[in-house]
């Protein structure tokens, strides 16, 4: 237990230093935690027609995840071969088995790679493009224009990107499956172990609850994807400047969120 | 009409509208003037709902806004169109998406009625061969006129201009100015304009409110402002020195 605590307190203090105000000032986080409830709920309520919805989520999917394919194909294939390569070279015993690669690398990509660090990476770049054109659209006054028509703003804007982002799990599986090929890639051709071997600790100990957990995992993640950068985009106030200042700061707290949910839903479903 | 009664507003410790009492009536056109940071986009907002006013009421035809429930504001606010200060055009539809925006969110006609109607309302603002270019590819001065084609589609009962011709030449100016003028007249909807421009206080201002440092320093007609001794009210009409001769030699000429 005091571990946890300890662990917390080491959160807290870091946060301060990743964030742009380099001191404690948990007000701040709290009000915007209320904030950030209160904006989920408007969201919720009053949609607009569903002709017009089905129309946004269409072109959210695109711009979310289709457009998210090559970096997260890119990034999963060559992450998944230095995973490989690195538990190779670092097994020179003889006495450890060749199959522990395979293993290692399927551990890695499907348990965290692939759900928790692809999702940081989305941050960037999923989140600043929602922050930049919800906030661009905030200083524009066209946010304005949709709630003097009558229009529900923040269903609009936001609940179509939550939708979409209900397909993040597939690019997720998309890059399991590349990490994976990676590794295979980089060791057999790389001449680091055969396939054989390599597709055994693939299959080996193979337990069914951790996909489970990683799924789950990315289930929450691509809901704070969506929801956390249109907060932050959103509720901004300012001119051009601040649009890319809510952009960093939106990219900053959706990891700090993504790395905090990541240790407590580790802890509950895993520990 | 529009009441507006005591109306209050703060930013923080920045108290921008000091008490405001005015009506707006119907088939006019109602300008607010005052200087560049007076509060006049602050005032507009607050009729719209889109600023909370700390104190005050606003009435809309006898119905008094903060005291509407929510389904009956948002029944108002179809009937309210906004022609902002930049635009706000939505930037990822064409011309004609936008304008067409209002209708298919809360009408039920068929897409051939509503592109009729946005036909329209586009020859209405004298614009046609634009409808497929998006905001970010027409001119500032043909944005506005997408502004407003798109606040008038639905026909409502009330419409609000910020500064519809600012940053606009001199002759498109008054072109949207009795643009304004004119659709107000047709369709008898009460009209508020903010405005710093005195082409438009001369060309359509049949009411006009003059606001300074928070509180309404003057009101009354383009007749009368010639005539004002208010010495805010000249001092802000009469700062250019064309408008001193124009005022010299009106008082000459009656
Ligand atoms: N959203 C806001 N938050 C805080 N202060 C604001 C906000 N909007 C306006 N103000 C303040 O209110 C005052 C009046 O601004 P407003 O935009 O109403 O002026 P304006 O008369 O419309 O000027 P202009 O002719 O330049 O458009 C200014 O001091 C401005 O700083
Ligand atoms: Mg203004």
């Amino acid at each position: 237990m005091i571990i946890i605590k300890v662990i917390v307190i080491i959160l807290l203090l870091s946060i301060q230093f990743l964030d742009d105000k380099p001191y404690f000032y948990p007000m701040i986080y709290i009000e915007n935690l209320g904030r950030y409830f209160a904006m989920l709920r408007k969201v919720f309520s009053k949609p607009v027609k569903w002709l017009i919805l089905k129309d946004l989520i269409l072109k959210e999917m695109n711009d979310l995840i289709n457009n998210s394919l090559g970096i997260v194909a890119f990034i999963s294939f060559f992450v998944g071969g230095v995973v490989t390569i690195q538990t190779a070279l670092n097994i020179d015993n003889p006495f450890i088995p060749k199959y522990l690669i395979g293993f290692a690398t399927r551990q890695s990509i499907i348990l965290e790679f692939a759900p928790t660090f692809v999702s940081i990476i989305m941050a960037g770049k999923v989140g600043s493009f929602i922050t930049s054109s919800i906030g661009t659209m905030r200083v524009t006054e066209q946010i304005d224009a949709l709630d003097v028509m009558g229009v529900n703003s923040l269903n609009y804007l936001v609940f179509p990107k939550i939708v979409a982002m209900s397909l993040y799990p597939f690019l997720i599986a998309i890059g399991m499956f590349l990490g994976i090929l990676g590794g295979w890639t980089a060791g057999v051709v790389g001449g680091l172990t055969s396939s054989e071997a390599f597709t055994t600790g693939l299959q080996m100990d193979f337990k069914t609850y951790h996909i489970a957990y990683a799924f789950i995992k990315t289930v929450v993640f691509s809901f704070v994807l969506a929801t956390v950068p249109a907060f932050y985009g959103y509720y901004m106030k300012g001119g051009a400047l601040e649009v890319g200042r809510a952009s960093t700061t939106a990219f900053v707290w959706t990891s700090i969120v993504i790395i905090v949910l990541n240790f407590i839903l580790t802890q509950l479903i895993l520990g | 009409m529009i009441e507006v009664n005591n109306l209050h507003k703060s930013f923080g410790d920045n108290h921008v509208l000091k008490g405001i009492s005015t009506t707006f009536e119907k088939g006019k056109t109602n300008l607010i003037i005052g200087q560049s940071g007076s509060g006049k986009t602050v005032f507009l907002k607050s009729l719209l709902g889109i600023f909370e006013p700390d104190e005050g009421t606003i009435s809309f035809d006898g119905k008094i806004y903060s005291e509407l429930e929510e389904n009956e504001k948002r029944e108002l606010r179809t009937e309210l169109g906004m022609v902002f200060q930049g635009s706000a055009l939505f930037d990822s539809m064409t011309v004609e998406e936008n304008v067409m925006f209002p209708l298919k969110m809360f009408s039920n006609q068929s897409k051939s009625e509503m592109a009729d109607r946005v036909d329209f309302v586009l020859k209405r603002v004298n614009l046609l061969d634009a409808e497929k270019r998006y905001p970010s590819e027409i001119s500032g001065g043909m944005q506005k006129r997408v502004a407003i084609a798109r606040a008038i589609v639905m026909n409502p009962k009330y419409l609000f201009c910020d500064e519809p011709n600012s940053g606009l030449d001199p002759k498109t100016a008054i072109l949207i100015d009795n643009l304004i003028q004119e659709i107000t007249d047709e369709y008898q909807i009460i009209t508020v304009i903010n405005s710093h421009d005195m082409n438009s206080v001369m060309e359509i201002g049949e009411k006009i409110v003059f606001l300074k440092d928070g509180i309404k320093a003057w009101e009354g007609t383009n007749k009368e402002i010639f005539k004002t001794d208010n010495e805010a009210v000249t001092d802000f009409v009469y700062s250019s020195n064309l408008f001193k001769k124009v005022r010299q030699a009106y008082i000459d000429e009656n």
